[in-house]
């Protein structure tokens, strides 16, 4: 049985990873699950200095998932580069680095910087709705997108993963621009905007007041969203947005994904990722599937 | 600190012994880890509310690998939880955060400090004390008569009431507990709402008491992943190198001079 998959030359033992943010670099959830059975570890957003982040409350529930506004708290790339990464080293797994910035400039640095480092490949967040300045507005404009996804192809040694945006009009715009502009890749969807009031203290549950919203509810937008893109581009898709099960990471294959990353679900069950691996091999068992890219796009 | 895991507990006793606060006895073998001032976080079975819930525990029965948690509805998961009866499961993680520093009070003249919902964790904090030989002064606040936990207190050392109503004990606040009787500490620990420990964190620099508090703050993971519970810190932080420190796993305990609250 093979379960290998493979994005733009980089081969991934299995195609379950984590969803940036949600699982640190990995060392929290290194108590729960061995990390040598994951396709990859994406690691939380690393900026070229340290971010402070939100004020708090960050996060809140809603039904069926939850809000988190955590604007991006990182150590800077040094922290990460010298701590982090030699952490992450020590295990036989893929190393995403997923890249945040305010400017074009501000990215360049950070990819330019991971440039020399041992890691795999790069997920470029353009996407993420808590943060004030950049980011974002990177992410919901397509020439925009061509644009940094054109300027940070010049600079990256490694492999580059754009990072989409639920939050526009139409999604498939956006996965052309990135394929256009030479991205190698690209994962969907991020967070989906959204906010919860406290109608007892008459207040908004999070300080930031708009969070992004994660968890099983939102499931059926992204395979939607993956789906799309997938008729859209020829490049390779990461699919992620409420996966909580292999049955959930096989519809995200079957709608276009050659991988899948679960996030908030990491939350709700800390041995999420390797049920999931384990899950999708007792699929291709039951229905005798030899290869787990015969799943990629299998409905049409 | 042994490993943390996702775990399933069985139910051994419930009851409400104050309006809306529930006294649960879950047996679990993470009673060997578990700490005074650490947490657990529980898992409501309804699909619609999915994160843990954090709770402190309250008192811990190693022998009978069971932890006690007293905790107050605060909304469905807690609802869900009050209605669990003996013999039920419930998943928990755990044994999460630092707990108190114990080890600080050996010699010394200790204040156990906490406010409502914040009285629980002190339970197992005076036990182990009383183990070393210490009779803390247990200071705690109520809104009204409506007390829990009282006589379990006062097993482990003298215990002072405040409540906000003056229906008993000293009318007022924690603080003015401590004024009233004219009590004096060395080293303090508290939990209990954001107000109180303020009061005590200025209490101990102006007097130049040691204090340690308890802090909380809405979570999503409970293992240091998510970065949703931080709170401000004097110093930079070991983990994200900015200033906030992450209240699941730096914390919930602090030295009170070490954050900006």
């Amino acid at each position: 049985m093979n379960t290998k998959v493979s994005i733009a030359g980089v081969e991934f033992k299995n195609p379950v990873m984590t969803a940036s943010g949600t699982f640190g670099s990995g060392m929290e959830y290194s108590e729960f699950v061995d990390l040598n059975r994951l396709g990859a570890v994406v690691t939380k957003g690393v900026a070229n200095v340290p971010w402070q982040g939100n004020p708090t409350p960050r996060v809140t529930e809603v039904y069926g998932g939850m809000l988190n506004a955590i604007g991006l708290q990182n150590p800077g790339i040094d922290v990460f580069i010298k701590r982090d990464i030699p952490l992450l080293k020590q295990y036989d797994t893929r190393i995403i680095v997923n890249v945040c910035g305010k400017t074009v400039e501000d990215y360049v640095e950070v990819v330019e910087r991971l440039g020399d480092t041992d890691i795999d490949m790069m997920e470029i967040n353009v996407s993420c709705p808590n943060v004030k300045e950049g980011a974002i507005a990177f992410g919901q404009k397509a020439d925009c997108l061509y644009d940094i996804t054109a300027e940070l192809k010049k600079h990256a040694k490694q492999p580059i993963m754009m990072k989409l945006s639920p939050n526009v009009t139409d999604i498939t715009e956006m996965a052309k621009a990135a394929e256009a502009a030479g991205a190698d890749a690209i994962s969907l969807i991020n967070t989906l905007t959204g906010m919860k009031i406290d109608i007892h203290r008459r207040c908004f549950a999070l300080a930031n007041k708009t969070g992004g919203m994660s968890g099983p509810a939102i499931k059926p937008i992204a395979v939607r969203m993956v789906y799309q893109c997938a008729n859209a581009v020829k490049i390779p898709i990461v699919g992620m947005g409420g996966i909580a099960t292999a049955e959930d990471a096989i519809e995200f294959l079957m709608a276009g994904a050659t991988a899948v990353s679960v996030g908030a679900m990491n939350f709700i069950n800390p041995y999420a990722t390797t049920e999931i691996v384990d899950g999708i091999e007792a699929y291709m068992k039951q229905y005798g599937i030899e290869d787990v890219k015969e799943l990629v796009g299998a409905v049409k | 600190m042994a490993q943390k895991q996702k775990v399933t507990a069985v139910v051994c006793s419930q009851k409400e012994i104050a309006p809306d606060i529930y006294d649960m006895w879950l047996e679990t073998e993470l009673a060997e880890s578990a700490r005074a001032g650490a947490f657990i976080a529980l898992y409501p079975k309804d699909k619609s509310t999915l994160l843990p819930r954090p709770i402190s525990i309250c008192e811990i029965d190693r022998e009978k690998h069971r932890l006690r948690i007293v905790y107050r509805i605060a909304g469905k998961g807690t609802k869900e939880f009050s209605a669990y009866k003996k013999g039920d499961t419930v998943e928990i993680l755990g044994v999460l955060g630092n707990g108190f520093p114990t080890e600080k009070a050996e010699g010394r003249k200790v204040f156990l400090m906490g406010g409502g919902i914040g009285v629980p964790p002190l339970l197992e904090t005076a036990r182990v004390l009383d183990g070393m030989g210490i009779q803390a002064d247990i200071i705690v606040g109520y809104r009204d008569s409506k007390l829990f936990l009282k006589e379990d207190l006062e097993q482990y050392g003298k215990v002072f009431i405040a409540t906000e109503d003056g229906s008993v004990g000293t009318k007022g606040n924690v603080m003015d507990a401590i004024s009233e009787n004219d009590l004096k500490a060395d080293i303090i620990f508290a939990c209990g709402p954001m107000p109180m420990l303020r009061a005590i964190k200025k209490y101990a620099e102006e007097s130049g008491t040691e204090a340690f508090i308890s802090l909380e703050e809405h979570m999503a993971c409970g293992v240091g992943a998510c970065l949703g519970c931080v709170c401000k810190t004097k110093q930079v932080d070991h983990h994200s190198h900015v200033h906030n420190a992450r209240i699941c796993t730096d914390g919930p305990v602090f030295d009170a001079r070490e954050v900006d609250i």
